[in-house]
């Protein structure tokens, strides 16, 4: 078991003092023959799923297998919004558990998250927006979730920059307002989950490759890696952009198609933008985050593919969009672009649950808004490996939905607008 | 950034078209239940590799078109027309 030493104002100062290195936040571990559980992705999902397999169930011997280093996968690649206005109430719920989680985090790993929560401001540019929107606030007041529609003036006060006249072609006619909502470190996120996980004695494997899944008689009964085998009854898929992958390995279909989704960050200039700024007609989503670089997202491309290069168009559509909302913007310059891999499923919904394939277990589909969820999925996948079944909260995220016929319809809320 | 070479129109960026997933065969209505035409419409290969796909030239000639592409390089080898227009 990994030895931690607490972080705190004494810890800090003692080492200032001592001029004494920190210990290793997570040791190295030979690959064990044999786990109770072993998980495929060392992103938010996978660690932190380890995390709470072991603080809230007691189940230690957890693997975690990373192909590459952790968080180098969706959860380094994101915009890192945290929200729950969704349109359902069942995904709303959901969302506003993870926020909850978000906002004890820091305490709970005793690790800096850097959870601001700022505000997340989702334009309307029409009348009928604007309607969707009244529907959204009064869904998310009834679940005790702070949001409200507000009006150009009041878009005004929160975020001078942007343009309220009436003068562009997507002018604003109001907005959904939802105080709890803001950015956080995303890597912090994943570097607290693997530490309290490690201290708790999780073996985090990075430079370790997934390379096949062994099921005999319907059940999985190990794992082959880049590192050699493992003997497991008890395989949890935990990967964005290789979900369909991994699970063909088990010989499991899943609804997924894979598509890039660009983002793009500025230079850093001094704070004037507050809010989370989101405009689901133009695509985009604007924050600045606290070392004062402008960070943008965008929809997924249009179409399928595993490659995380960055286009041209994103980069013109993008400047064309922002420029739309804050034409101060102008004389910016964009330091980098990156693309991040999404699973789509058809109906915008994850994928959580058992699989035909007895032990075998994915926590897959997050599409584009994964990151948010990590915290709740984690807790949620966490309490189904323990209980042998799915709890309430994920229940209607199973796999069997779609060939049931019983689809979710978060779509109105997923899809755009982070 | 895609460069399609449209056998109609010539070499023109992927915006002009619209991307329609993975070919799959599709069965035959009058001999497949409920989860069988779920599976179809639903379920998909999502390989990382060569895949045979359908585009729709929507701002050219309007001619669907079937794509061999790599989705991991987004290299395309082979772009030839199907059947059927969209009025």
């Amino acid at each position: 078991m990994t030895k931690t030493e607490r972080f705190s104002a004494w810890n800090l100062f003692r080492h200032g003092m001592s001029r004494r290195s920190w210990p290793r936040v997570w040791d190295h571990h030979d690959l064990e023959s044999s786990y109770d559980v072993v998980i495929v992705g060392g992103g938010v999902h996978g660690l932190a799923t380890t995390y709470y397999l072991a603080r809230n169930h007691g189940i230690t011997d957890v693997a975690v297998l990373e192909k590459s280093y952790i968080g180098s996968g969706g959860s380094g690649r994101n915009t890192a919004i945290v929200r729950s206005n969704y349109l359902t109430p069942e995904g709303s719920r959901f969302y506003d558990r993870s926020v909850k989680l978000y906002e004890g985090l820091a305490e709970d790993l005793n690790f800096n998250v850097m959870f601001e929560q700022r505000g997340h401001m989702t334009l309307a540019h029409s009348d009928s927006s604007l309607r969707t929107m009244r529907w959204r606030a009064e869904v998310n007041k009834l679940q005790g979730i702070d949001s409200s529609v507000i009006s150009p003036d009041a878009v005004k006060d929160l975020a001078p920059f942007l343009d309220v006249s009436d003068h562009p072609r997507y002018p604003i006619v109001g907005a959904l307002w939802h105080p709890p909502g803001g950015i956080i470190r995303h890597d912090a996120v994943v570097w607290g989950y693997a530490r309290a996980a490690a201290a708790m004695g999780a073996h985090i494997h990075q430079d370790t490759e997934l390379t096949g899944i062994d099921v005999a008689g319907g059940r999985v009964t190990g794992v082959q890696t880049s590192r050699g085998p493992i003997s497991t009854g008890v395989l949890i898929n935990c990967t964005a952009g290789w979900a369909s992958l991994i699970s063909d390995m088990a010989g499991v279909r899943l609804p997924i198609t894979t598509r890039p989704l660009q983002a793009a960050v500025t230079e850093p200039v001094k704070q004037f933008l507050h809010p989370v700024i989101v405009s689901g007609s133009l695509h985009t989503y604007v924050s600045q985050t606290s070392r004062g670089e402008l960070v943008f997202g965008a929809s997924v491309d249009p179409f399928a593919s595993y490659s995380t290069r960055g286009s041209l168009e994103f980069a013109t559509g993008l400047a064309t969009h922002v420029l739309e909302l804050m034409p101060a913007l102008s004389n910016m310059r964009l330091l980098r672009q990156w693309a991040g891999l999404c699973d789509m499923t058809p109906d915008f919904g994850p994928i959580i649950g058992p699989t035909p394939v007895d032990g075998f277990h994915v926590d897959v589909g997050w599409g584009t808004y994964g990151f948010k969820a990590g915290p709740v999925a984690g807790e949620a996948v966490a309490e189904m490996i323990a209980n042998g079944r799915p709890g309430a909260l994920i229940a209607p995220f199973g796999l069997h939905r779609f060939e049931a016929g019983s689809l979710t319809a978060e779509k109105g809320a997923a899809a755009v607008g982070h | 950034m895609l460069l399609i070479i449209c056998p109609n129109c010539g070499p023109r960026n992927s915006d002009e078209f619209t991307f329609q997933g993975e070919i799959r065969p599709r069965p035959d209505v009058a001999e497949t239940d409920a989860v069988q035409w779920r599976r179809y419409l639903y379920m998909r290969s999502n390989l990382s590799d060569w895949v045979s796909e359908r585009w729709f030239h929507g701002s050219g000639c309007r001619r669907f078109l079937k794509l061999e592409r790599h989705t991991a390089s987004n290299e395309i080898r082979d772009v030839e027309l199907v059947g059927g227009e969209q009025a």
